[in-house]
């Protein structure tokens, strides 16, 4: 069958099962179950409506703990097995764990990944806080935020493509096509570089792709922040007679730290996953593994599921004081 | 504001002129990969993308005609004609690959097979031999020349319009239509339900529902990858659509619901007394009132989901590509041409335009929406 023709069948069969579940299991539970007439009425209406929130809920309980919450055990278990040839699991402790401790490789991507983990978020974070000042004091302000913000809607992968053309290295003596080496040899380099392949300094030119990406959302996040800024503090500092960078650093800065932490994390958790970036330039040759990659590497290339599982765990170990830092803040907002 | 104490318009100079740079550092790379899309591999090779609006020199293999169009004039054998149908500007030129500067426009080159050749600058040539011209082909002569700035819609016509040359991507973009789709639809409903009960239903244990939630957002999408690859394996779907728009829908439901009932749960409460009192049902609030006065946040969540889902490279990768390579998506395609064709900008520059245009055209025009969901989604 034609995919397209499976996708379209697929969206009806999908929409319609959901409204159908939804529109039935209610019908069920107020006519059939507890119907709301005879001598219980008032009774089967309060039981009715117990049951109801977890009619509402059951699809999306189902999907989040088979698709999410299932996964995770899962694979702490499988970190702790491994394949048997011919099928099967066999109970191997912690033996994967001290396997990758033993590789190089992983090493090598867990110091790119603290790497990346301090310079893009810190970098993403500067830029968009600048972009966000400076675009809310002009005109034209609306037209350059969301030029900044384009690169948000391009995939990893296509923003892989535009970066390796900035990148690009040409023989030297003829025309360079890469802006970055032309610029290199405008300013009076000799050999042009590939610049991908400079051990530890590839690293940061693969980061420019992700800073160039995510400054754009810390720009609208930062930039909301600051216009909801009481205007009487500044006003008061202006009357003060406080400079426009004191203003800033003194007294805006430290009224949206909050919001500043929040990018910060979400930015966080985007770089401990980052996976496109690294697949498409450079698959984490020339030293510029990854750990999102050295999984995909341990489970695809080498197929070992076991070595695979315990590069994951170690991932979800890195988000875990996000996720609970994040789930006291939401505690603590919710009362 | 800025008038208060006095501001000095330096200020508002050395800002715009901030801004300016900003943008224009933003915008470079982006645009330096558009206008490649619009050039040919020569130029692309010859000059950079921010030399294309100038003339560019190029080093040109062209071929004379051949002996069956030589005139007797006298008693000298004659080829005469144009290397090309337009002018040309040619700086230098030989008949040897090996010395393809050799003469200079007007100068006289020897042939091997005996006689004469002259190129001028504006392309013209002539042959001259006292014996008559043989063989079958005619002379190769090397220019380099100034041609003039030129965009093109050919790589675009190679990519889109003819089966050879699209190297997949085609196929491609349509198989990307065929994940999206139902990977946008379906969570909606399904979250938009949930939302509505975690937000305006009283039951013991909804507060510990919406902090599991909120843990789920962060959850990296690796640690699902082996798991549920192994369950679909072992239930039969393997690998295919089924598999990658279940994936799909699981991954986004945490921010959908999310999203979805931080915003239900702003929504006025008296509207919904005032239902409940006039009689409707749950379901009758919801399908009336919420749904259609939740819309912006729906917008935003589809827009997300269709962004993340159309973008995704590891999901299409782990659920959905098999070693058939009929269902391929065009993150993945254009991976692979980065391996394949990694020198071909010209390729490479279109395929990717051809997958970013989508997503651009869905943030130029429901940008709103897009700012709107990530004020709501960032957890404050």
């Amino acid at each position: 069958m034609h995919p397209a023709l499976l996708g379209l069948i697929t969206i009806t069969i999908g929409v319609s099962s959901c409204v159908g579940y939804f529109y039935l299991s209610n019908l069920f539970l107020d006519k059939v179950l507890f119907p709301a007439r005879g001598p219980n009425a008032g009774r089967n209406i309060n039981r009715a409506n117990l049951i109801r929130p977890w009619l509402f809920l059951f699809p999306a309980l189902f999907a989040l703990g088979l698709y999410l919450a299932y996964p995770v055990v899962e694979t702490l278990r499988l970190s702790l097995t491994e394949r048997v040839p011919g099928g099967g699991y066999r109970w191997v402790g912690l033996d994967n764990y001290g396997q990758m401790l033993s590789e190089p490789k992983f090493w090598e991507a867990i110091r790119n990944n603290m790497l990346w983990l301090i310079v893009v978020p810190a970098m993403s974070t500067a830029f968009g806080l600048l972009a966000a000042q400076l675009t809310d004091r002009i005109k034209w302000g609306n037209i350059a935020k969301s030029l900044i913000f384009m690169p948000m809607a391009i995939s990893f992968v296509g923003a892989s493509v535009i970066w390796k053309l900035v990148y690009d290295a040409r023989p030297a003596g003829t025309d360079q096509i890469g802006v970055l080496n032309a610029l290199y040899i405008w300013f009076g380099g000799t050999e042009p570089n590939t610049w991908l392949t400079i051990p530890f300094w590839n690293n940061f030119f693969l980061m420019v792709v992700l800073i160039w990406i995510q400054t754009g959302f810390a720009m609208v996040i930062l930039s909301a922040a600051l216009r909801g800024i009481p205007e009487e503090t500044i006003e008061a500092a202006i009357v003060d007679g406080a400079s426009p960078l004191q203003i800033f650093f003194k007294i805006k800065v430290p009224q949206i730290k909050t919001t500043i932490l929040v990018v910060w994390t979400t930015i966080t958790i985007t770089v401990l996953k980052v996976f496109d970036i690294v697949f498409a330039m450079t698959n984490g040759q020339w030293e510029t593994q990854v750990l999102a990659n050295y999984m995909y590497d341990k489970l695809f290339r080498a197929n070992d599921w076991g070595g695979g599982s315990a590069a994951a765990m170690v991932i979800m170990l890195l988000v875990m004081p996000i996720l609970v830092w994040n789930v006291r803040n939401a505690r603590r907002e919710m009362r | 504001m800025d008038n208060i104490a006095g501001t000095k318009s330096t200020l508002s100079w050395v800002v715009n002129i901030s801004v300016v740079v900003l943008v224009v550092l933003w915008l470079f790379p982006t645009v330096g990969l558009l206008i490649s899309s619009f050039r040919t591999a020569d130029q692309i090779a010859a000059s950079g993308w921010w030399k294309a609006p100038f003339a560019t020199e190029q080093n040109l293999k062209l071929r004379a005609a051949g002996p069956e169009v030589q005139v007797q004039q006298g008693d000298l054998y004659v080829i005469e004609g144009r290397l090309a149908e337009e002018d040309l500007d040619i700086s230098v030129w030989g008949i040897s690959s090996r010395a393809i500067d050799a003469y200079q426009p007007g100068e006289v080159a020897e042939l091997k097979k005996g006689g004469t050749i002259t190129v001028n600058a504006d392309g013209s040539y002539r042959a001259e031999n006292t014996e008559e011209f043989t063989g079958k082909r005619g002379q190769r002569i090397f220019v380099t020349a100034l041609t003039p700035a030129e965009l093109t819609l050919e790589n675009y016509q190679n990519m889109l319009l003819s089966e050879e040359t699209s190297d997949g991507m085609v196929k491609a973009f349509f198989n990307t239509l065929t994940v999206t789709i139902p990977a946008t639809v379906i969570p909606i409903l399904i979250a938009a339900f949930a939302a509505y009960a975690l937000a305006w239903m009283d039951f013991p244990g909804r507060a510990i529902l919406i902090a599991v939630i909120v843990g789920l957002l962060v959850v990296p999408l690796q640690l699902a990858l082996i798991p549920l690859l192994k369950l679909h394996l072992g239930i039969g779907i393997g690998k295919g659509y089924l598999g990658v728009w279940l994936a799909h829908t699981g991954f986004g439901l945490p921010l959908a619901i999310y999203l979805l009932r931080n915003y239900m749960a702003g929504l006025p409460r008296d509207i919904i007394e005032n239902a409940r009192v006039d009689g409707a049902s749950d379901f009758q609030i919801f399908t009336r009132i919420i749904l259609p006065l939740s819309f912006p946040a729906l917008a935003s969540f589809a827009i997300f989901q269709f962004l993340w889902t159309w973008n995704d490279l590891l999901v299409a990768k782990v659920f959905l590509i098999d070693s058939s390579g009929q269902t391929t998506v065009m993150t993945n395609q254009i991976v692979e041409l980065l391996g394949t064709r990694g020198g071909n900008w010209e390729i490479l520059a279109t395929a990717a335009f051809v997958s970013i245009s989508v997503p651009l055209l869905v943030f130029f025009t429901m940008q709103k929406y897009l700012v709107r969901g990530l004020l709501a989604g960032s957890v404050k």
